[in-house]
């Protein structure tokens, strides 16, 4: 994809030129934002390591394997690569568990592996779908939530589908 | 609380399993292990953090998001039919939907919720409204363009170029927002 070599730095200079337009500080800007992202850092770090730890654990006991053993007539039915699993168990419920699934998967596998790239889109094409619903319905003091949650892992499902046949067909 | 049932289990399971297993031995590393991968993960992606909320920090200070919420406006007019009537609701729906879709997510939270509650408030209920349920929808689908942290992810782990899922995670997120709404359109005539 020759297209995406140029896109992230295109991008980048794109939003500096639309703030320098409305005359802020660009460096300043950047590196004020920049904080942020160390405070994400720092804020999900202690999550990645008690998750990686109990995922560590999983695997090396063996627990992992026989679970996805378990599961992976059904996900080779559909075309998901069995691997990716324990992914789509975690992805619904939590967002930091599920990077650690996907950070472990692509870093056995390779990230640029078919199974390190069906986890990456997954991981980037759905998001913690009972966190959000739980998060909009109570602020908004929702009582009957009728088919939303229903219908949000559909999406979630067809992402998941959809991500395992991407994966393959697009380099 | 649930984190806790899930941490608890995965201890757990991995305990008994080894023990009927016999693959005890292999724990005490994978302790080890576990943490060095999450420190170093953590290293390698702090960086690609930083740089995409520095980039965040500057969509908001060029105000494309107010640029790309008019853009969006007559699509989300479609799918909101109720809520376009009222343009508080409106704005903070295109806003929601911006936010998602430059990954601003610290911002799309917030502007949801206001979306949802005035959609209640003026459908005077406490029971989802159809386009209440619709958001939902949206926001439980990801929808952002540039998928930032798992890109970061895949630069830290050695990708030879971690922005080249992005045509595959377009098309997904489309497939899968698809369903969703359409999924909703079904089931809103009996739930």
């Amino acid at each position: 994809m020759a297209l995406t070599n140029y896109l992230v730095p295109a991008i980048l200079l794109l939003a500096a030129a639309s703030a320098l337009r409305k005359r802020a500080d660009v460096y300043g800007t950047l590196i004020e934002g920049g904080r942020d992202g160390l405070r994400l850092t720092a804020a999900i770090l202690p999550s990645l390591v008690m998750l990686l730890t109990g995922l560590t654990l999983l695997r090396e006991s063996g627990a992992l394997g026989a679970l996805t053993g378990l599961l992976a007539p059904l996900a080779s039915a559909v075309g998901i690569p069995p691997e990716t699993v324990p992914l789509l168990l975690v992805r619904p419920f939590s967002g930091s568990a599920a990077l650690a699934v996907g950070a472990e998967l692509m870093a056995v596998h390779g990230p640029d592996s078919l199974i390190g790239r069906t986890a990456a889109i997954m991981l980037g094409s759905t998001e913690t779908t009972f966190y959000t619903v739980s998060v909009y319905f109570s602020a908004a003091g929702i009582r009957k939530s009728r088919f939303a949650v229903p219908a949000a892992l559909t999406a979630d499902a067809a992402g998941f589908l959809a991500a395992a046949f991407f994966a393959r067909l697009l380099p | 609380m649930a984190m806790s049932w899930i941490w608890m289990g995965m201890v757990a399971a991995a305990m008994a399993y080894a023990a009927l297993h016999g693959t005890g031995p292999a724990l005490s590393g994978a302790v080890a292990a576990g943490t060095k991968q999450a420190v170093e993960l953590g290293l390698s992606i702090a960086g690609s953090l930083c740089l995409w909320s520095g980039f965040a920090a500057l969509l908001r200070a060029g105000g494309l998001q107010k640029r790309l919420a008019a853009l969006l406006s007559p699509l989300l007019g479609r799918i909101y039919p109720t809520a376009a009537r009222d343009p508080e609701t409106m704005e903070a729906l295109c806003g929601n939907t911006t936010a998602n879709l430059l990954g601003l997510g610290n911002a799309a939270t917030p502007l949801g919720i206001a979306a949802v509650r005035r959609m209640q408030t003026l459908a005077g209920s406490r029971e989802a409204t159809d386009e209440a349920c619709r958001l939902i929808v949206m926001n439980t689908a990801s929808i952002q363009l540039l998928p930032t942290t798992v890109a970061a992810l895949r630069g830290g782990l050695g990708s030879a170029s971690p922005f080249s899922i992005l045509p595959a995670v377009w098309v997904t997120s489309l497939l899968s927002v698809s369903v969703g709404l359409l999924a909703a359109r079904i089931l809103q005539k009996w739930l």
